[in-house]
């Protein structure tokens, strides 16, 4: 499926009807996850009352970050073996959501943290560490780029960061998850399946799929901003060397 | 066996050119020492504190006196065109990236690593730590400058990029402080030490290729 969309003409007819649908379902997704989230789940108590609902929001903007990086090391790798020029604009594309996305997770883990643990931030947690190294790597991605004299070398320099930060991604979880930790353990994906009850996990995925879509979408969204962008450049060179 | 000459020229350059400006080996050494001795100001002189504060100090005053010298470390060859001549050499450039890096650490690295036995002392560091502290410091500081040196490669055709390679490089110092620091804690015997060589070991594999790619891409 993905090699037919690598070729941009398809790719602009396919992503014309794709960024709605996206943004229509995933909101509608999103929506229905969020009136759970704040009126039919019950608060628990345990995990300091109504404070709970913000996992809704959080657990799987912590997902979607990671996937995000993911997805900008992958086309990373494609652009720089193949030179297929969407998978760089799709790198390109992921780099600041993907930003936002960290930063929204760190956001939400310490609204949630407040309550929960009585802190703001804590050094010790291991995921937050994770979350904020991430952070950083697409921090320092979105800043090689743009630091970069031409395109091209900010897709070169872009992709071989991406590609290393990749590699030493399970280097850096290994090493903070050593570093001691106060979270619960893994509670949705585990061998002897969900530990959490329907009530939350529906929600829970179905937010995440919402938010999924409604992150496709945005990233299609900047891609076909950037093809048009390339576009106009190439009509404006064609009309100036006309004269 | 002969070093392939490319390799034995570019490590002679760098650290001809160490000495040659005479701030290439103080600086670091200033740096690392001027941040170690400010500490006790900032932190008060209490000596249960230094003591328990101190192998970190040192980690981190290491950590940043590794940034301050990498911004030139690619830089001038770009400048003055030997990089364009490394890249002619046929698939060589990611061994000459490791062969600098190699002798940018014997220069601004290992000089610091001698130094923290006495700025440990007056750190109040224990005794009993020297010798784990030193081995330590000298495997984290190749590993700070393996990895640093992919940043400085990467943003060596950018004008003022200090602050950049300090960026990009941040994440990648994260497990090398965290074993580092957590094996002046187990000594020698423990497993953090070995954690931090594996880490080291795993920087001298990939780095000098991500060097070599980045250096390519700055010579175009």
């Amino acid at each position: 499926m993905w090699s037919i969309l690598a070729n941009p003409h398809r790719f602009m007819a396919f992503s014309r009807y794709a960024v709605p649908v996206c943004y229509a379902i995933g909101t509608a997704l999103f929506g229905w996850a969020m009136y759970q989230a704040l009126w039919v789940v019950p608060s628990d108590a345990y995990q300091g009352g109504d404070i709970i609902r913000a996992m809704f929001i959080h657990v799987p903007s912590a997902w979607l970050c990671m996937g995000l990086y993911l997805g900008l090391a992958g086309s990373s790798f494609v652009w720089f073996i193949w030179r297929h020029e969407l998978a760089d604009i799709a790198a390109r594309a992921i780099a600041p959501i993907g930003a936002g996305y960290t930063a929204l997770c760190l956001a939400t883990g310490s609204i949630w943290g407040k309550p929960t643990w009585g802190t703001w931030w804590l050094w010790d947690d291991a995921r937050m560490m994770s979350v904020l190294v991430l952070f950083f790597l697409f921090l320092g991605y979105m800043a090689l780029r743009a630091a970069m004299e031409t395109r091209q070398k900010a897709a070169r320099a872009g992709a071989i960061l991406a590609m290393v930060g990749a590699v030493n991604v399970p280097l850096i979880k290994f090493s903070v998850d050593i570093w001691s930790s106060l979270h619960q353990g893994p509670s949705v994906i585990r061998a002897e399946g969900p530990a959490m009850a329907a009530v939350y996990l529906n929600p829970l995925l179905i937010s995440f799929l919402g938010q999924g879509l409604i992150v496709a979408a945005m990233v299609f969204t900047l891609m076909r901003a950037e093809v048009f962008g390339q576009q106009a450049d190439a009509l404006m060179a064609r009309r100036l060397s006309e004269g | 066996m002969t070093l392939p000459s490319p390799l034995l020229s570019a490590f002679r350059q760098a650290l001809s050119e160490a000495w040659a400006g005479g701030a290439g080996v103080l600086l670091p050494f200033g740096f690392f020492a001027g941040t170690a001795v400010l500490v006790p100001f900032t932190m008060g002189s209490d000596p249960d504190l230094l003591a328990k504060i101190g192998p970190g100090v040192l980690w981190l005053a290491l950590a940043l006196a590794s940034l301050v010298t990498l911004e030139r470390v690619f830089q001038a060859d770009l400048q003055d065109g030997a990089l364009d001549l490394w890249v002619q050499e046929d698939g060589s450039i990611s061994q000459i990236a490791a062969v600098k890096t190699l002798a940018h650490w014997l220069i601004s690295g290992l000089p610091l690593v001698l130094l923290t036995p006495l700025l440990g002392m007056m750190l109040q560091v224990p005794a009993t730590q020297t010798v784990p502290a030193m081995v330590a410091y000298a495997l984290g500081g190749l590993t700070f400058f393996l990895w640093g040196g992919v940043a400085a490669a990467l943003s060596a055709s950018v004008a003022r990029g200090g602050l950049l390679i300090a960026l990009i490089a941040l994440p990648f110092y994260l497990p090398t402080v965290i074993f580092g620091t957590l094996a002046l804690d187990e000594g020698l015997g423990g497993t953090s030490i070995l954690f931090l060589a594996a880490s080291t070991l795993f920087a001298l594999g990939v780095a000098p290729a991500a060097m070599g790619a980045a250096l390519r891409l700055a010579a175009d």
